[in-house]
């Protein structure tokens, strides 16, 4: 309640099939159409695409796409696949699902949903890579006095290698690029400090206070946060922080009641 | 006519991609995310296992590969083979000929550009087959054999040519300049692809 009504899970980080969305839209549709949240990967733009067409030509409902891509260590520009969708998403589900279950239209859904992944952005780190189970062995190699910063959420190697280095020093390696990518002055935000699957809820605590004093300095107010392992790297330890700019509407939509197996509260 | 030919290309191919897999999926452990081998061998045994004497001709089945790749690949290989041999699939010719499978070849390459937009230079798969074709055409006068044979050491040529470039498409392109000195996982297939064609089609 108050979320997605379905995912598609794909073979580990690879995306799903049309067939997979095709059948998920079709048993949520309740005549209102369907909204697919799509995270800006080359194969998963792709396999929804072709499930819009399937969509279109075969069930009749209607389908609109949103694509998430906040990542901020990649670079948006005609030279790559743009930046990637990662926490910010898990926060637009939230939000847009309470919308959805308010009965707000599927239009009004859909520029809900770019309105926050137009100001929402996220940035990662990594002290250890992931081990995909079909590969058996981690995806990138890492020193145990070296950390990546800019990872994705699929084992990608990230923007830099670098010496480990205190939390307060990381924090602020995540949150430059992000408060330089978008001026977050004076707005509230909701603070999501993201574990990627390897690393405890103590650390992430950590690094969420240190997150929050520059924040104070900086003159962010932060109206709610979230805390813990949701968009995860199987096994990597590391995390990502994710600020989204969030007006009364946003905020509102967020304490709402939500029961799903990731986030559960007000009910 | 029967669709013997195409069922052996892709029995071929399957065998190719099974026995490489390991490298494959190497390959995408560098530069993307280490799946390459182990999605494409769950897809092309899907399609070895598609029986060609059901199909009327060698088009529809390679419809049906097409189809059955992107139902069981996923990520960018699946809608990227799918459309590949929905398209060859949807053109290949009444009466084979060499004229005509390059025709359908050509469509099949023109699915993957329009389906991943990318561009010769791009690290991709279009890198290896975009030579491939223009080396079938040109020898596409001395009969299928030779020109299959001139697209496969072209297509090799194309993929040996990817390693020294900068991914601007698909999950290397974020490595930027760091996913320069890696073959190309997709280059790297679709040469088997091609490479079995030669040994099956003509």
């Amino acid at each position: 309640m108050g979320m997605l009504d379905a995912a598609c899970a794909g073979e580990v980080f690879t995306s799903p099939v049309p067939d997979q969305m095709m059948a998920a839209t079709v048993a949520v549709n309740g005549g209102a159409g369907v909204l697919h949240i799509v995270k800006n990967y080359t194969g998963d733009v792709m396999n929804f695409e072709m499930a819009a067409e399937m969509a279109a030509a075969d069930s009749g409902v209607r389908v609109e796409a949103v694509v998430t891509d906040d990542d901020v260590a990649v670079k948006d520009s005609l030279w790559t696949a743009g930046r990637r969708g990662v926490g910010v998403t898990v926060l637009l589900e939230k939000i847009v699902g309470a919308a959805a279950e308010e009965g707000r239209d599927l239009d009004a859904i859909v520029a809900l949903a770019k309105k926050i992944n137009g100001q929402g952005r996220s940035m990662g780190m990594a002290l250890t890579s992931c081990t995909v189970p079909a590969a058996g062995k981690p995806t990138f190699d890492i020193g145990d006095n070296e950390m990546e910063v800019g990872v994705g959420i699929h084992g990608e190697p990230g923007r830099t290698r670098m010496p480990i280095a205190p939390a307060k020093d990381i924090a602020e390696m995540l949150l430059e690029p992000i408060l330089s990518d978008i001026d977050y002055t004076g707005s509230p935000v909701i603070a999501f400090m993201n574990g990627l699957g390897g690393t405890p809820l103590i650390e992430l605590y950590l690094m969420y206070n240190e997150v929050a004093k520059i924040l104070g300095k900086a003159g962010i107010p932060i109206a709610r946060c979230l805390v813990g392992n949701y968009m995860t790297s199987l096994d990597m330890a590391g995390c990502s922080v994710t600020l989204l700019k969030a007006d009364d509407d946003l905020v509102k939509l967020w304490d709402a009641p939500v029961n799903t197996p990731g986030l559960r509260w007000g009910c | 006519m029967g669709a013997d030919k195409a069922g052996a290309w892709m029995a071929d191919f399957a065998a190719q991609i099974h026995d490489n897999a390991d490298m494959l999926t190497d390959l995408d452990r560098q530069i993307g995310d280490a799946d390459h081998g182990s999605n494409m061998d769950r897809g092309m045994k899907a399609v070895a296992a598609l029986a060609a004497a059901d199909f009327p001709d060698s088009g529809a089945f390679l419809k049906k590969a097409g189809m059955t790749l992107v139902s069981t690949v996923g990520g960018a290989s699946g809608p990227l083979y799918g459309t590949f041999l929905m398209r060859v699939g949807g053109a290949w010719p009444v009466e084979d000929s060499a004229e005509g499978i390059g025709v359908a070849l050509r469509a099949g390459l023109e699915g993957i550009i329009q389906r991943g937009k990318a561009e010769v230079g791009d690290k991709t798969m279009v890198d290896a087959l975009t030579p491939a074709l223009v080396a079938y055409d040109a020898a596409a006068g001395e009969g299928t054999q030779a020109a299959l044979d001139a697209a496969a050491k072209a297509c090799a040529e194309g993929r040996d040519g990817t390693t020294p470039l900068v991914a601007r498409k698909g999950r290397a392109s974020y490595l930027g300049e760091r996913s320069a000195g890696t073959q190309d996982p997709g280059a790297t297939s679709v040469t088997m692809l091609i490479e079995a064609a030669a040994r099956t089609l003509a």
